[in-house]
């Protein structure tokens, strides 16, 4: 991310920084995850599709962490309790299942409350007007995936709907109310469960039956309380900036 | 915003949006920046300085950086010592933004052109997608992504091709 270019924001107002900080942690750390496909993919059309994906969160998240701050700083110089991302994004890739259940439920999520957001004309508008077409590709991608493993082998569709209830307990957080987002988030909540619920079962699959959030995922991600496995994450993640500060090439 | 600028190009204007224009894409050299529709205005902002506006396909797009560098080697290499190129997001840049000679130069390329969308917005649909080599419509998508985020990979059952489709944005 060194030489950023000049990204500059034409818009007018405050920018809130704790609503930039939760998108912005958001598209950096599911894009991170997603580039950890790169190399390990199932076939070359899916590494390519995920990191495809993984550069268009990246784009989105240059954008939102330069209205805060400097971008490489936020990204690479933060602690795990400094990052705002919900908790459904840090989750690893497990198989693939589990990481294409993870993009249809953030993919879905991202182009309700980015639609909304580009309908507005808060700060956040041009770049969500940009991003939710691309979102609308990832929610495409995601569906496909979902039906094809789901309808597929008896195999497949048994991993499809372990991912499905694996993940499902980190869903409520989508919902809770960001700090300074114009859109009241917690409104998405019935749009979302519709188009899941939809797909879900074109896939002949079951919609989960757990609760949507564990007693410590409430809003826990918003507040910078995260899963085990995102300490190993960001370890990875900054451990190149951190090892060589200030280095370029 | 371009709406804002009231004041009609320079002629030192026009000749410099003509020249950045005439860039080639870095990912697609067979099109210019102009023929892809991604410069979206140039402004004298004093003598010898001049801000650009340009906005990328993509939110992620990492051939902006290549671009900017590459208007900013053909405006001071024109004289002017001051360039500036500024990335902007809204109007947010569609397919539909591409020219029809861009589109045509895709094609000769081997690269199909994406369609005009309609007002709906953009619809994933694998309709109608002629194949570059033997302008076959009866094609298959292999993957909604390929080589760069702005393209599809497509397959012609004609002529059993693989190829690029700059899918619909």
């Amino acid at each position: 991310m060194k030489q950023a270019p000049a990204h500059v924001p034409a818009t007018a107002g405050a920018v809130p920084a704790a609503a930039a900080l939760a998108l912005g942690d958001d598209a950096l750390v599911l894009s991170h995850r997603l580039a950890e496909w790169a190399g390990n993919a199932p076939v070359l059309e899916e590494e390519v599709a995920l990191t495809n994906i993984a550069l268009d969160l990246l784009g989105q998240a240059r954008f939102l962490l330069s209205l805060v701050g400097d971008e490489d700083e936020l990204a690479y110089l933060r602690e795990e309790r400094a990052f705002r991302n919900v908790q459904l994004v840090e989750q690893p890739n497990g198989d693939f299942a589990h990481t294409i259940a993870r993009q249809l439920f953030f993919s879905t999520y991202q182009e309700l409350l980015f639609g909304r957001l580009a309908a507005g004309d808060g700060p956040f508008a041009p770049l969500a007007g940009k991003a939710v077409k691309e979102v609308t590709y990832h929610r495409d991608h995601a569906e496909h995936w979902t039906l094809r493993l789901g309808d597929g082998t008896e195999e497949s569709h048994r991993r499809m709907q372990t991912a499905l209830d694996a993940l499902w307990r980190y869903t409520g957080e989508l919902f809770e109310p960001v700090e300074g987002l114009e859109v009241d988030v917690t409104a998405l909540r019935d749009a979302w469960l519709t188009l899941i619920t939809k797909t879900v079962r074109q896939a002949t699959l079951e919609l989960p039956t757990g609760p949507q959030a564990g007693a410590w995922t409430a809003g826990a991600g918003r507040q910078g309380l995260h899963t085990e496995p995102f300490g190993r994450m960001i370890a990875e993640m900054q451990h190149l900036h951190r090892s060589h500060p200030g280095a370029s090439w | 915003m371009v709406t804002a600028r009231t004041p009609l190009p320079t002629p030192l204007e026009e000749r410099l949006l003509e020249l950045a224009g005439a860039v080639p894409d870095p990912e697609l050299p067979v099109v210019t920046l102009a023929e892809l529709g991604v410069l979206r205005g140039l402004q004298m902002s004093g003598p010898g300085r001049v801000e650009v506006e340009l906005t990328p396909t993509y939110t992620g797009c990492p051939a902006v950086e290549a671009m900017a560098a590459d208007i900013e080697r053909v405006l001071r290499d024109e004289g002017i010592p001051e360039v500036e190129v500024r990335t902007v997001l809204a109007p947010a840049w569609s397919t539909d933004d591409i020219t029809p000679e861009g589109r045509r130069k895709l094609a000769e390329f081997g690269v199909a052109p994406p369609r005009v969308s309609d007002p709906g917005g953009p619809v994933p649909v694998s309709l109608g997608i002629r194949c570059p080599h033997c302008g076959s419509t009866d094609t298959t998508l292999l993957s909604r992504f390929s080589s760069t985020a702005c393209k599809a990979l497509r397959r012609c059952e004609a002529c059993r091709e693989p190829f690029d489709h700059f899918k619909e944005l």
